[in-house]
């Protein structure tokens, strides 16, 4: 995606932050939140010449361990913080693939995931407090420290916001616990429909594990070839669990997923013998999107969520939608929560090559949609999913969403080109007679 | 939006039209904004909450309205129930029970409503290892101040398609839409639990265990909840023991008066508040029932409130939907003083 940045500032403060907020709107231009661009929606790409507020060197950390809590500033990048807690016995819990490089804004803006949150929760769980510097320049506290602040949760609001209602500057997430026990699991398939099929049991036998990653033939391979992390390459899908805990819970889970894998055709379930395979088998798929470069230079990565039951019948689509676009389609993602993550790999310098890849994405994103499913699962909306809203809302939800968006920055002022399709308010509603209402509840749309 | 990307994705720019009869028929019930103010009646388990002033018989001009009930549909393996927000907690975990699974809705006064609860936004006492009410929630199919159906969030258990308007409605106190089902998120029911009680300093405690479900202190006495797997239970049982717990029946009974307060305020309490009690604090979590002269928290900013005013006035022009509830003014601790005039 090609931005069109008018100025980009480094702040360092909050103070200086507000200074690039009102200057901007000074001088009627927009403002783009950026923390380190790695989103893939493209809500941090400039358009239309706006002042560009990065991040990256807003880099302080203030750990609170008596109300285990750590304050950051937005440009603070998600690893480090947690290796900065780690010594204390502690962790940020949402750990994005992009967690090397990724800020806590971009995750607080994305509501970023992680495939440890399916045990642990999404990024919105961990965020206690944010100071936000809104599209006039005032700042203001949402949420607080303590745990039910009066009024709406704006805190809630504010995460996954994709900064188009403020910017955050300042903020206060939860310590999580480092794990006494911990087991990892890779369970080697030859029929990828045993293995997504183990991931619903798993589940269903009422084991919510800490993650459940799945990935592909090609995938394995080519993860493999380039990291060697020891998955078997003539697996048709492997799954990576892991179960941590108490170390009861850890040995009852740990034989559980073994014997509901195996129920499943699993050809064999290795448990991690130590740390160090255990970080072998997370490198592998840690670094699974970098290796897809020795296949092809590029690759667009999707995202989507279909309920766990459907996760089957929804990737069988996948690869027929890709084959007959001519795409290679490689799948790793977050199988426990039925996050697909299709990765469709090409070479740009092909002609014609990114029209087939767009639309296979587009008829990717329809499956997911048809299958009872939602647009996405972390990557947000930002411009790549804005034409599809439309999809899974009503224009009256889209109206909803407008709402609550407009309240927050009247004028427009904050990354306003994202997120909501040209079109989602209609100021008519508010004016509804009983005949009118009726019909639109019928119709679903405004005629 | 280019004009490729409309037409592209223009072929179903419909979204999920709710087509559910008990859902339409909520919807009329509560009509157009011409047809004046209504205000949703739960199990009037928290009715007082944020409305100082509203009779508890109901408001005079103020309609009356129930939202519908039953569960529609459990899914166990995808670890989700749809229910209309009328049905009990109680009910509801009823139906949950035989699969061994549960919501996270858990402590709550006989007759309470799923409705009620997430609109309140208030959680129990086992938020410290359960997590807040919040979080249970899904997606909401709600009737707007226009009576019309809105969906927001979405039936997944991981999404974040579009503004979070499931975070909005949990705590509004019905000032945003009238909910008519949600969906939400369950969970393992724990294959062992129990209670732990005594003298001890909970922070000490609390540094020593991982990840308790409820620890609660009323400035001398611990009570301590504890799930999970038998032999983890027994472990972190041992923990307790060590610090002076014993096996107790349950927890105390709450006394009356909640507010919310920094835990941070709690580990540094002087002696004297301490040992005057009057109050059941939640460790870690920052709740405490009874009485509380400690600190409070700092009242939202003026920025804050400006927020309130205008994101209800942007969902309910009229101030048609539960008239008279503040959620601002949630959040009211009981003084030394007030208790005594009670
Ligand atoms: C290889 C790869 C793997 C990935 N894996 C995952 C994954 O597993 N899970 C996942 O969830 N995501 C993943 N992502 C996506 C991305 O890394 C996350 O969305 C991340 O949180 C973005 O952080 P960032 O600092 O790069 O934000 P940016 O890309 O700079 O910005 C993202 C959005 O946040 C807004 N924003 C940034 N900072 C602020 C702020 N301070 N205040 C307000 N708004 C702000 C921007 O306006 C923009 O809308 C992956 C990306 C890549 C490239």
């Amino acid at each position: 995606m090609r931005g069109d940045a008018g100025v980009v500032c480094f702040p360092l403060t909050t103070e200086e932050v507000q200074h690039c907020v009102r200057i901007a709107g000074r001088h009627g231009r927009a403002v783009v939140p950026r923390g380190a661009g790695t989103g893939l929606a493209g809500g941090a790409v400039p358009k239309d010449a706006p002042v560009v507020v990065v991040t990256t060197k807003m880099q302080q950390v203030e750990v609170d361990r008596d109300r285990r809590l750590v304050w950051v500033q937005p440009g603070v990048i998600n690893l480090d913080l947690t290796k900065q807690l780690r010594p204390d016995g502690f962790h940020f819990a949402p750990d994005p693939s992009s967690q090397q490089s990724c800020s806590l804004g971009g995750n607080v803006a994305n509501n970023s995931g992680g495939p440890h949150c399916l045990a642990y929760g999404v990024t919105s769980a961990h965020v206690v407090a944010i100071e936000v510097v809104l599209g006039d320049g005032e700042l203001t506290m949402l949420g607080g420290l303590d745990p039910e602040p009066a009024g709406y949760d704006l805190r809630g609001v504010f995460v996954g916001s994709e900064g188009c209602v403020g910017i955050a500057t300042r903020i206060a997430v939860r310590l999580t616990p480092n794990p006494p026990a911990v087991a990892t699991l890779l369970a080697d398939f030859v029929e990828p429909a045993d293995a997504a099929a183990a991931v619903s049991a798993i589940i269903a036998a009422g084991v919510v594990p800490a993650a459940i990653e799945m990935m592909d033939q090609r995938i394995t391979q080519v993860v493999e070839a380039f990291v060697g992390a020891g998955y078997p390459t003539d697996a048709g899908a492997i799954l990576l669990v892991e179960v941590d805990g108490l170390p009861g819970g850890v040995a009852a889970e740990t034989a559980l997923v073994d014997e509901v894998c195996r129920a499943h055709r699993a050809r064999s379930v290795r448990v991690a013998a130590d740390d160090e395979e255990r970080m072998l088998l997370w490198k592998g798929r840690k670094t699974a999107f970098g290796a897809v470069a020795r296949v092809k230079p590029n690759y667009y990565l999707h995202d989507t969520v279909v309920p766990r039951t459907k996760l089957l019948d929804v990737l069988r689509q996948v690869y027929e939608i890709a084959d007959r676009h001519g795409i290679i389609v490689m799948n790793v993602f977050h199988a426990g929560d039925g996050n697909l993550h299709p990765l469709l790999v090409f070479d740009a310098r092909e002609p014609g090559v990114l029209d087939r890849v767009h639309d296979a994405g587009e008829e990717i994103v329809r499956a997911s949609l048809d299958a009872g499913g939602v647009l996405s699962g972390e990557h947000g909306i930002g411009l790549e999913k804005q034409p599809f809203m439309g999809w899974q809302f009503t224009t009256v939800d889209l109206d909803a969403q407008a709402r609550l968006r407009d309240a927050f920055d009247p004028d427009g002022r904050c990354n306003p080109a994202k997120v909501l399709p040209a079109g989602s308010r209609c100021g008519d509603l508010q004016h509804l007679d009983d005949s009118r209402r009726r019909q639109l509840l019928d119709d679903g749309a405004w005629v | 939006m280019t004009a490729t990307d409309q037409s592209r994705a223009g072929a179903a720019q419909l979204g999920r039209v709710v087509r559910d009869p008990i859902l339409l028929a909520f919807a009329d019930e509560v009509g157009a904004a011409e047809a004046g103010p209504v205000a949703v009646e739960g199990g009037r388990t928290q009715w007082e909450v944020g409305a100082p002033d509203v009779p508890t018989a109901g408001p005079g001009d103020v309609r009356l309205v129930r939202a519908p009930s039953g569960v529609v549909a459990f899914e166990p393996a995808e670890m989700t129930v749809l229910v209309r927000v009328g049905t009990t907690v109680a009910e509801l975990d009823a139906e949950l029970r035989p699969s061994g699974q549960q919501v996270a809705l858990e402590g709550f006064e006989p007759g309470a409503t799923v409705g009620g609860v997430l609109s309140v936004g208030r959680s129990g006492i086992t938020r410290l290892g359960h997590g807040p009410v919040r979080d249970t929630l899904l997606q909401a199919r709600y009737v707007s101040a226009e009576g019309l159906l809105v969906t927001a969030g979405g039936p997944t258990v991981k999404n974040v398609t579009g503004f979070d308007l499931c975070r909005l409605l949990v705590g509004s106190l019905g000032t945003i839409g009238l909910l008519g089902d949600v969906l939400l998120r369950t969970r393992p029911r724990p294959q062992h639990s129990g209670w732990w009680c005594g003298e001890a300093d909970p922070f000490a405690l609390q540094d020593q265990l991982y990840r308790p479900t409820s620890l609660l202190w009323d400035g001398t006495r611990v009570w301590l909840r504890l799930d999970g797997y038998h032999a983890d239970v027994a472990d972190q049982a041992a923990v307790a023991e060590r610090h002076g717990l014993a096996a107790c029946e349950g927890p105390p009974v709450l006394p009356a008066g909640r507010c919310s307060v920094d835990p941070g305020a709690l580990r540094r309490l002087d002696a004297a508040r301490r040992e005057a009690g009057g109050f059941v604090a939640e460790i870690g979590v920052g709740i405490v029932h009874g009485r509380w002269d400690g600190p409070r928290p700092t009242p939202p900013d003026h920025q804050v409130r400006a927020l309130h005013r205008r994101i209800r006035r942007a969902f309910d022009p009229t101030g048609r939907l539960n008239p008279g509830r503040d959620p601002l003014a949630a959040s009211q601790p009981i003084t030394a003083g007030q208790e005594a005039s009670r």
